[in-house]
Order: structure tokens, then C-alpha cells, then sequence
């Protein structure tokens, strides 16, 4: 019952707001005004879904915006200029994802805090690669990302693409289930023969892996990175995971509502310039909508309790 | 009976705070041997006034973190940012404005310490995230304030802030002072023990009577009222307030906690630790610095030490 609600709320949220940005600048009511709407939500949607795989399994990663920035970083140098190696080290780094989750689940450790340190450790090593802005996407990548299918812009369709996948891997298959146990009980997983250790590893790899994409999606649209390029997803991404239905326990997430909130977030930011806001308010309108969707979210939550109460009466 | 002889006999080396001041001091001798001496008192001067900042945002962290999971101010670095630039642009420079100036600031830490409450109270909405949102409204706020002026502080308020008393910087002083109120508060007076009972178990700390919301609000309060003297005194200190101020210390504030041995999962807080994390954040970066590491390696090395010292710390298995 709960889930299905879970998924009411976002896309209400979504409609809302993209209805209010057609209101008040109509012309973005087409191809390329879609496009432009949401080209860069498209790494935030991959961002986001890497930390609800975190989130889907009680933890919370303070690292993802560093990490992408690292990403980019990698993207914009060596996946361009020896793709061999770039793309060694990025499988090197997704298995450090993997290596990471293990690490806490073995030695029962804060998830919060070694995420936190991984966040220096990835922020170090895009200052490294890069300690100016610089680099250069990879031609193929600057292909897909501005590739122009027909009737429907190419960040719709990546944005349906994702959620889509992502929805059947976690919500439809039994390695989805499992994950999502492993947030509801791991005790239980773990009695029942499951490696806890194995599933915690695997879910920091997925979120490694989904990191890694949104890392080459950025470069793809921004044509060359920097070290900072990303700080902002950390935060962007746990809003998107809580603004998409999201819980930060018992493994109750949801990737089409965590797609579609990351959606809502980077909406948000033309929402404002199309108000003719002072963009001093951009970051602020972000917090402010947040704020409004989770009363609203309350709400909702109140009701389906007086109802389930009626029910049972 | 062997086993408490021996508990005892490594009593203090299983203090939580020992290992960070004794890395911290490792670090200070470490960076003192590469200038065979010279320049000691130096270090140790900066190392105080620098680690004041880390260690009073750290402490209301403290406070916030020992409410137990899911408890973290996120709104910190907002907090500070708004409460240097306002209370900047309040005194213009004007030396009969400083404290005004300072009741500025702290009533920008009360207002920002009750919203955050609010918003956790009356939404229901985990810490993480109401005090995430919270700070992009106070960001905002500070931006469209300032409107990227750079405004001095007065002359007394930056001579005081970089100035020290019989060799000691007056912020460690300052730092130093709020430690032990905080440890008198946490270990000496009943809201200390409701603030720990609230960690360990919310759920029994409310069925004995202890007025568990108003024990949450007043501790996100303090948390907020202790960013936004750290943001004045930092503004003070640096010669104006930036809107970046505040970034490092989200990180920084999380990290001292860590460091010094509190527990993350709530319940158990330890006033010394922070001393010695905030004393540990800085002197490692400096060490890292006078051995010519980058910026690069000395974020690794940063992230590195974290990692490794929760994973040292946890040895010994956690209560689950």
C-alpha cells in the first residue's frame, strides 16, 4: 500500500513545478527548451541513485560529490588521452566502492565518517589529476551526451532510461530484493545464508558504478572538468534520494522517485530565473522547496494513517 | 581479576581522546624535526589559534551527535557565513559596536538553531536533512546580505582576535573556556545526562520523564549559537567575512567528533577529543605542508588518518 503512495508524491511535486515553469515561460514547452531545462539533471539523476544504493542500505555517503568530481577529473584527462588506462582506473575505483562497504559492514564502522574520509581521498586525487581546470571530453562522450533523438530530448530520454533500469535491478530482480533486505534486516539476510559483507560490498560497488557514470555524463556535457566541479551532488543527491520517497532506514527506497527528484531539485534552479528571483536565491529556493515537499509529504503520510486507521475500525 | 588489573594498567592509553593528542603530538615533533627546532613556539601558536575555530564548532557538533543517529547539524558552515556577515555589516568597522555586534551574531545562531529544531519537530524530517535545506536558506540569506562587500571588522575585534595574552592566543583562551563549560555541562549537570540518556535510548530517556524535546531543541541550538560565534570571531580574525568561510568546517566540525573518540552512534560524548582532533586536523596539514606535499596528498593523507583511526577505534566491537 505504502509503496505505491511512495511514488504519488514526486511526481506531484515534479508536474507542479514543471507546470509553474511552463506558466511563466511557455517557449520552454518544447524540444529544446526541455533539453535545456534538464541537460544538467542528468548527472544529478545518476548521482542521486548512487546514493540511494547507500541510503537503500542504512548508510549515508558524504563522498559522492567529491567522488564525481573525481570522475571528471579521470574523464577529462586519461579517458581521453589513453582511454585504456582511464577506464582501469575507474573500474579500480568503483572496486574501491566495493572494498569501502565491506570495510564498514566487517569492522561494524560509520558509514557517515569513513564516507567523510573517502571524500578527501577522492578530492586529493582530483587535485592530483587536475589542480586547475582543464582536460577535455572524450569525442564519444560529447556524442551520446548532445546526441538529438527524435520527438522526445535526450535528457528525458536518459532521465526514463535510468530510472527504468535502475527500477528493474532493484525493485523487480531478487538481487534488488536482497539489497533492499539488507537495509530492512540484515540480521535476518544474514541467518537466512546470505553474505551480508558480500551484498553491503556489492551495493557500494553499484553506487561506485552509478558515480562513475554520472562523473562521465558531466564531462560529457561540460567539456572539461575541475577538481570542485561536483561538491554540490553530495547534498543534491540525499535530497533527491528523501524528495523521491526515500527513507534513511529499513531499506524503503525508490529509484523512479529518486530519479524524479533529482529532476525536481534541478528544476528548481530555472524555476527561479524564469521568476525573475535574484539568483542570490537560487541556492536558497533549493532548501525552500525541499522544505515545502516534505510538509507536504506530511501530510500525505497523516492521511494514509487516518485511513489505514479507519480500516482497521 | 587479571583482566580488570590489566584494564587499569591501560587505562589511559584506552581513553578515547589519548590517541589524538598523541598523534597530534607525533605530528608537531614530526614537523619540528624537519626545522631541527626552530620555529616550536611558532607552530604551537598557530596550532592554538587554529584548532579554537575547529574545536567550538566542533563541541556543538558534540552536542548534536551524542542525541544519537541520525542526529548531525549539517547547517554549520551556513550558520557561520551568516552570522560573520551580518554581524559585520552591523558594526561597519565601528569599535563601540563590537558587542552589539556580537549579540548579533549569537541571535543569528539562536534564530538559525530554533529553525532547525522547528523544522525537525514540526515536520518530522530526519536532522540530515532539515539542516541541509535549512543551510541553503541561510546561504541565500547571507549572499543576498552582503552582496559580496568585504566589509572589516573593527580594529579592537581584529587586534583582540589575533592577539594573545602572556603567550597564549586569546581564541584558544576563548576555545579553551568553552571546552570546559561544555564538559561541566555534559559530565556535571542533569541536561548533560539527559543529553546522553536522549542518545542512548530516546525512547527510555521519554518514559523517565526527562523532557526529551526540549532536551533536542536547546541542544540544536547551542550547536547553531556555537557556528555563529566561531563564524564572528573567524570574520574578526580574518579581516572580513567571505561567503565561502564556513565550507571547510562542515567536514572539519564532523571530523573533530570523530576524532576524538566520541561515539557516532550518540550516547557518549568526550569534551577532551575535540581539543585534540581540532589540535590533530591542524597539525597534520601543517606537517604535511613543511614536508612539500600538494594540496593533493595532504587531502588523502587527511581522509586516510580519519579512516584509519575510526577503524582503530572500533577494535574492539560495538555494542549493536
Amino acid at each position: 500500500m505504502n509503496g505505491k503512495y511512495r511514488i504519488l508524491l514526486p511526481v506531484l511535486s515534479l508536474t507542479v513545478l514543471l507546470a509553474a515553469v511552463f506558466y511563466l515561460q511557455p517557449r520552454a514547452m518544447s524540444y529544446f527548451g526541455l533539453n535545456l531545462l534538464f541537460n544538467l539533471a542528468v548527472p544529478i539523476a545518476l548521482a542521486t541513485i548512487a546514493q540511494m544504493m547507500i541510503i537503500m542500505v542504512n548508510d549515508i555517503d558524504l563522498s559522492v560529490g567529491t567522488f564525481v568530481s573525481f570522475v571528471a577529473c579521470v574523464t577529462a584527462t586519461f579517458l581521453n588521452d589513453a582511454p585504456l588506462v582511464g577506464a582501469a582506473i575507474l573500474l579500480a575505483s568503483i572496486l574501491a566502492y566495493a572494498a569501502i562497504g565491506a570495510l564498514i559492514h566487517i569492522r561494524q564502522l560509520p558509514a557517515i565518517v569513513v564516507t567523510l574520509g573517502m571524500s578527501f581521498v577522492w578530492g586529493g586525487l582530483a587535485v592530483l589529476l587536475l589542480p586547475s581546470p582543464g582536460g577535455a571530453a572524450p569525442t564519444w562522450i560529447r556524442t551520446v551526451m548532445t546526441v538529438k533523438p527524435p520527438l522526445v530530448p535526450m535528457a528525458v530520454v536518459a532521465c526514463i532510461l535510468i530510472a527504468g533500469l535502475t527500477h528493474v535491478l532493484i525493485m523487480r530482480s531478487s538481487t534488488g530484493t536482497l539489497l533492499r533486505a539488507v537495509g530492512g534486516n540484515a540480521q535476518a539476510v544474514a541467518r537466512s545464508g546470505w553474505s551480508v559483507t558480500k551484498l553491503k560490498a556489492g551495493a557500494y560497488a553499484l553506487a561506485g558504478f552509478f558515480g562513475v557514470l554520472a562523473g562521465i555524463c558531466l564531462v560529457g556535457l561540460t567539456t572539461s572538468a575541475d577538481a570542485n566541479i561536483a561538491l554540490r551532488y553530495t547534498l543534491l543527491s540525499i535530497a533527491g534520494v528523501i524528495l523521491g520517497g526515500g527513507e534513511f532506514t529499513g531499506g524503503r527506497v525508490s529509484p523512479v522517485g529518486a530519479v524524479l527528484g533529482a529532476l525536481t531539485l534541478a528544476l528548481a534552479g530555472s524555476f527561479l530565473s524564469f521568476m525573475r528571483l535574484s539568483p542570490d536565491w537560487q541556492i536558497g529556493a533549493q532548501g525552500a522547496i525541499l522544505i515545502l515537499v516534505l510538509a507536504v509529504r506530511l501530510i500525505f503520510s497523516r492521511r494514509s494513517r487516518k485511513w489505514k486507521g479507519a480500516e482497521n475500525g | 581479576m587479571d583482566n580488570s588489573r590489566l584494564s587499569t594498567v591501560l587505562a589511559i592509553p584506552r581513553r578515547p581522546w589519548f590517541w589524538a593528542f598523541a598523534a597530534s603530538a607525533l605530528a608537531y615533533f614530526a614537523t619540528l624535526s624537519l626545522t631541527e627546532g626552530r620555529g616550536g613556539g611558532e607552530l604551537l601558536s598557530a596550532a592554538l589559534t587554529f584548532a579554537s575555530f575547529s574545536a567550538i564548532v566542533g563541541l556543538g557538533q558534540m552536542f548534536v551527535i551524542t542525541l544519537g543517529p541520525g542526529n548531525v547539524d549539517l547547517s554549520i558552515p551556513a550558520t557561520m557565513t551568516l552570522a560573520g556577515t551580518l554581524s559585520l555589516k552591523f558594526m561597519d568597522g565601528a569599535a563601540n559596536l563590537i558587542l552589539p555586534g556580537l549579540a548579533v551574531a549569537l541571535a543569528v545562531g539562536i534564530g538559525a538553531g530554533t529553525f532547525n529544531y522547528l523544522l525537525i519537530r514540526l515536520l518530522r524530517i530526519p536532522p540530515i536533512i532539515a539542516t541541509l535545506s535549512a543551510s541553503f536558506l541561510y546561504q541565500s540569506l547571507a549572499i543576498w546580505w552582503n552582496r559580496g562587500l568585504r566589509i572589516k571588522p573593527p580594529e579592537a575585534l581584529a587586534d583582540f582576535s589575533t592577539g594573545a595574552i602572556a603567550g597564549l592566543p586569546n581564541l584558544t583562551i576563548i576555545g579553551v573556556l568553552i571546552a570546559l563549560l561544555s564538559w561541566v555541562v555534559l559530565e556535571r549537570s542533569i541536561f548533560g545526562r539527559w543529553v546522553s540518556a536522549f542518545g542512548q535510548n530516546t525512547r527510555a530517556a521519554r518514559l523517565s520523564g526527562i523532557p526529551v524535546e526540549t532536551v533536542r531543541a536547546v541542544t540544536y541550538v547551542v550547536s547553531a549559537v556555537l557556528a555563529a560565534f566561531t563564524g564572528y570571531l573567524l570574520a574578526s580574525f580574518s579581516g572580513g567575512a567571505a561567503l565561502n568561510m564556513g565550507t571547510e568546517y562542515l567536514l572539519i566540525s564532523i571530523a573533530v567528533v570523530v576524532i576524538g573518540g566520541c561515539s557516532i552512534a550518540g550516547g557518549n560524548s568526550n569534551v577532551p577529543g575535540i581539543w585534540g582532533g581540532a589540535l590533530l586536523m591542524f597539525l597534520v596539514v601543517s606537517m604535511l605542508n613543511s614536508y612539500g606535499f600538494g594540496a593533493g596528498v595532504r587531502l588523502i593523507m587527511t581522509g586516510a588518518i580519519i579512516i584509519g583511526i575510526v577503524a582503530a577505534a572500533s577494535g574492539k566491537g560495538r555494542p549493536t
